[in-house]
């Protein structure tokens, strides 16, 4: 069993330390931040943390207003909430208006899995995806998160960092040097490609070993960023493997597995599957043993890959 | 309290009505926009732009200027008009008001009109963004020596924030959210103008969506509140003078006011709320604003 790392203190860790490097960060809670573990910075950083209350829409509003005064907002509440009751803030102010918002999306996917449909977040993708400007990251791990958050503070432009609640396995060390807005290939391999992002890059992994038993490689492409998407790496692993599998903790429509497919589709139509969530709703359970019943096991992805492998070698 | 001549009040208010007639011609002439709502708060953004706020339009990203947040956006027709006499654009651009290729969006746009400080349209955001602006002030304030801050009229501050509201907006919950927030922060720099003109767009909104007493929901959301005539200019500025010199809570001013004020057949009619009017209605329009303004410059 790998190692793990609890994804909320991983991030609380980051946050303070991006308050040390970065003067004009400052944090906004819809008072979640016992959840999120955005307290962390309000212990170091009290004058420059605001806690708005239980009001997302003026969680959004109010770090615009900071942003158009300078400052680098860090929005903290559920992810759910900043795609749906806040939608409006983020199009017209963020997106359009520019607005250098982060928007920190907390118990992203099914992680905060005993709270129930209500609180999944698997939409989000999706629904933020559609916003000309806006950047989506999902980090696999506390590793990611370190590296990628400071890059989300300089990033000029609207983000929205999709968190985990839980424990996650370890993939990185400190040596790992993402980057914003390119894919960071974690296997090689020449049969068929695997793009996942979140904790579906460890269990892409796991179907790579099960899938090098039966004699197929299987390249992994950690895609932490869907938008601005790394289409070079996605046509590149067309290419080069003939067979692409994405998989991510939200649902098939419009996602990571979206994305792929509007870039295979219209430049390069090449077999793929796109394993998430099936365009359904969930339910309360154990967070893993729900990523295993909506679809996101490793069998699936594995299932996933034969299926492709099977069009790529029947041309169809 | 300061004093303000009659000499100010009489140049301030005439302004107010030409600016009307300016509107008019705008809306008429590109057969779009929303007058109602603009003939409504011609007093209080004429003092805003023309005495009250610190800008300067050669440089309208100044750090220690006041910031002004237009929130209810569809009004933005007497926006532009005083904004391009206060210099921040050419006055002949007002022609392009609604037009391809305009900087004069269908409403503030900040990505397109240096001097507008967020997008409006979408009601309701004025008062939350306007606490982040606020609360913004407020960090420079305790960061900075008072020396490092600019101070051309004498006023060493890091400026001040004023969102100008309609009645109808505050039907939007956002408003609320935003209202508790200020009251929380105390952002004692922040000043509200809500203009009640009693109408929305499609009736009274004592009708669409009852907001009396008006007064005792800010103050119970703990903001300092004062009611004027909001077309009565010596009260708007000497509010807008009270509202800064209060410390620690939010301010607001309820500016009664008479939608469509100034042309007998629109005021007080949710028709004219976003409806061009024709060119028999616009010479009428016209000449009773014209007549209007003769009593000020007589």
């Amino acid at each position: 069993m790998a190692a793990l790392v609890n994804m909320r203190k991983a991030y609380g860790q980051a946050l303070v330390r991006l308050g040390q490097t970065h003067p004009n960060v400052v944090v906004l809670s819809a008072d979640v931040s016992n959840s999120d573990h955005s307290y962390m910075f309000e212990e170091v950083y009290p004058d420059r943390f605001f806690n708005v209350g239980i009001a997302e829409q003026s969680l959004v509003d109010v770090a615009v207003g900071l942003a158009y005064s300078g400052k680098i907002p860090f929005a903290n509440t559920f992810a759910f909430l900043f795609a749906t009751r806040a939608l409006e803030m983020v199009r017209t102010h963020l997106c359009y208006g520019e607005a250098n918002v982060k928007l920190m999306g907390a118990y992203a996917g099914l992680s905060d899995s005993f709270d129930g449909p209500t609180h999944h977040a698997i939409f989000d993708v999706a629904i933020l995806r559609s916003l000309p400007k806006m950047t989506i990251i999902t980090p696999a791990d506390g590793a990611a998160i370190d590296k990628l958050l400071p890059q989300v503070a300089d990033w000029q432009g609207p983000v929205y960092f999709r968190l985990s609640r839980n424990d996650v396995p370890v993939l990185y060390d400190d040596q790992f040097a993402p980057e914003i807005g390119k894919a960071h290939q974690v296997r090689d391999g020449r049969d068929v490609t695997l793009i996942a992002n979140g904790v579906m890059v460890e269990r892409c992994l796991q179907a790579a070993n099960i899938l090098a038993q039966a004699g197929i490689a299987a390249r992994v492409l950690d895609m932490h960023t869907v938008k601005p998407l790394d289409v070079d790496a996605v046509l590149s692993a067309a290419r080069e493997t003939g067979a692409i599998v994405t998989a991510e903790e939200a649902s098939i429509v419009g996602g990571l597995g979206g994305a792929v497919a509007e870039v295979l589709g219209e430049t390069l139509p090449t077999p793929l599957k796109r394993v998430g969530i099936n365009d359904r709703f969930t339910e309360t359970g154990p967070y893993h043993a729900l990523l295993d019943r909506y679809g996101l096991a490793v069998s699936d992805v594995v299932h996933a890959a034969d299926q492709v492998l099977q069009m790529k070698s029947t041309g169809r | 309290m300061h004093y303000h001549s009659e000499a100010l009040i009489t140049d301030l208010t005439a302004k107010a009505q030409s600016y009307r007639i300016q509107v008019l011609k705008m809306v008429y002439q590109a057969q779009t926009g929303h007058i109602g709502g603009a003939f409504s708060i011609a007093e209080v953004l004429t003092a805003l732009y023309f005495h009250h706020l610190r800008l300067d339009p050669a440089n309208p990203d100044w750090e220690d200027r006041d910031r002004l947040l237009f929130s209810k956006g569809h009004a933005c027709a007497m926006l532009y008009t005083c904004m391009a006499h206060r210099g921040f654009f050419p006055v002949e651009e007002l022609a392009t008001f609604r037009q391809l290729d305009s900087r004069l969006q269908g409403h503030p746009d900040k990505m397109k009109l240096p001097g507008i400080e967020a997008c409006a349209g979408p009601l309701g955001h004025g008062v939350a963004i306007g606490v982040g602006m606020a609360l913004a002030q407020k960090l420079r304030m305790q960061g900075v020596k008072p020396s490092a801050l600019s101070a051309p009229s004498g006023r060493a501050s890091a400026g001040r924030t004023y969102v100008v509201l309609g009645d109808g907006e505050i039907n939007a919950g956002v408003v609320w959210e935003g209202a508790m927030a200020a009251a929380k922060f105390k952002l004692g720099n922040l000043t509200a103008i809500l203009d009640y003109n009693g109408i929305q767009q499609t009736g009274a909104s004592a009708d669409v969506m009852p907001t009396e007493p008006i007064a005792d929901k800010w103050e119970a959301f703990g903001w300092h509140v004062q009611e004027i005539d909001g077309h009565n200019m010596q009260e708007v500025l000497a509010a807008l003078d009270r509202a800064d010199e209060v410390h620690a809570r939010p301010s607001i001013i309820i500016a009664r006011t008479t939608k469509g004020k100034g042309v007998s057949f629109m005021e007080y009619d949710n028709r004219w709320h976003g409806a061009p009017p024709n060119q028999q209605q616009y010479e009428t329009a016209l000449a009773e604003l014209e007549e209007g303004l003769r009593a000020w410059l007589h």
